[in-house]
């Protein structure tokens, strides 16, 4: 696995994204959950743990800039290509579906949860086709 | 694209890993350009072959006229 300075860089952002995300959510459940917030407040609380999923993306985007590894990068590239395509082909039959009421609704936060697996998807796909994988998959 | 990597760094018993360090790139990727899985851009081309004192024709084959 290379661990370029680059992807060593992504993944201590990774980690710190994380913890707050806990943080966050761990607060936000627990305000709502015995009625400390509320008005205003209560949507800043439950947009709070969105925002470290957001640095998640940019911290991603970041790395594809740092790295300067010109064959990890176009690794990384088709990983996260294969996360968008996965996450947004999910996002549009569970629409489908929705729509024609066969199926529940779901919260929109699991579309993140879909480009992530569509990820280990692309990097299963770079494995079996390359022989190669990157720091983050 | 085929390429001359192999040879070029068995003659001078340097390891993948070796040209990886001289390039400053990952061993996987010498790899898989060593094993024309990936073809490298042109700065990377030129480095490789400017690292080997050759030109880029004498270590990467043109895809035009491979067999």
């Amino acid at each position: 696995m290379p661990w370029t300075p680059a992807a060593k860089r992504y993944n201590v952002r990774l980690i710190l994204l994380t913890l707050l995300y806990g943080v966050f959510l761990t607060s936000a459940v627990y305000g709502f959950k015995h009625h400390l917030v509320g008005g205003a407040v209560a949507w800043v609380v439950a947009t709070l743990p969105a925002l470290p999923l957001i640095g998640v993306f940019a911290a991603m985007g970041r790395y594809l800039v740092e790295e300067q590894d010109e064959y990890v990068r176009m690794l990384l590239v088709r990983q996260m290509l294969w996360g968008m395509g996965f996450a947004l082909s999910c996002a549009t039959v569970w629409g489908f579906l929705e729509g024609f009421d066969l199926i529940r609704h779901i919260d929109g936060y699991w579309i993140v949860a879909a480009w992530y697996f569509g990820q280990g998807i692309g990097a299963c796909v770079n494995r079996v086709t390359l022989g190669a994988r990157v720091a983050c998959s | 694209m085929e390429n001359r990597l192999r040879v070029l760094r068995a003659e001078r018993n340097w390891s993948q890993g070796d040209l990886a360090e001289r390039l400053e790139v990952s061993r996987q990727s010498v790899n898989a350009i060593e094993t024309g899985k990936y073809d490298p851009s042109l700065p990377l081309a030129f480095r490789i072959a400017e690292l080997f004192g050759l030109a880029i024709e004498e270590v990467f084959v043109s895809p035009s006229r491979a067999h």
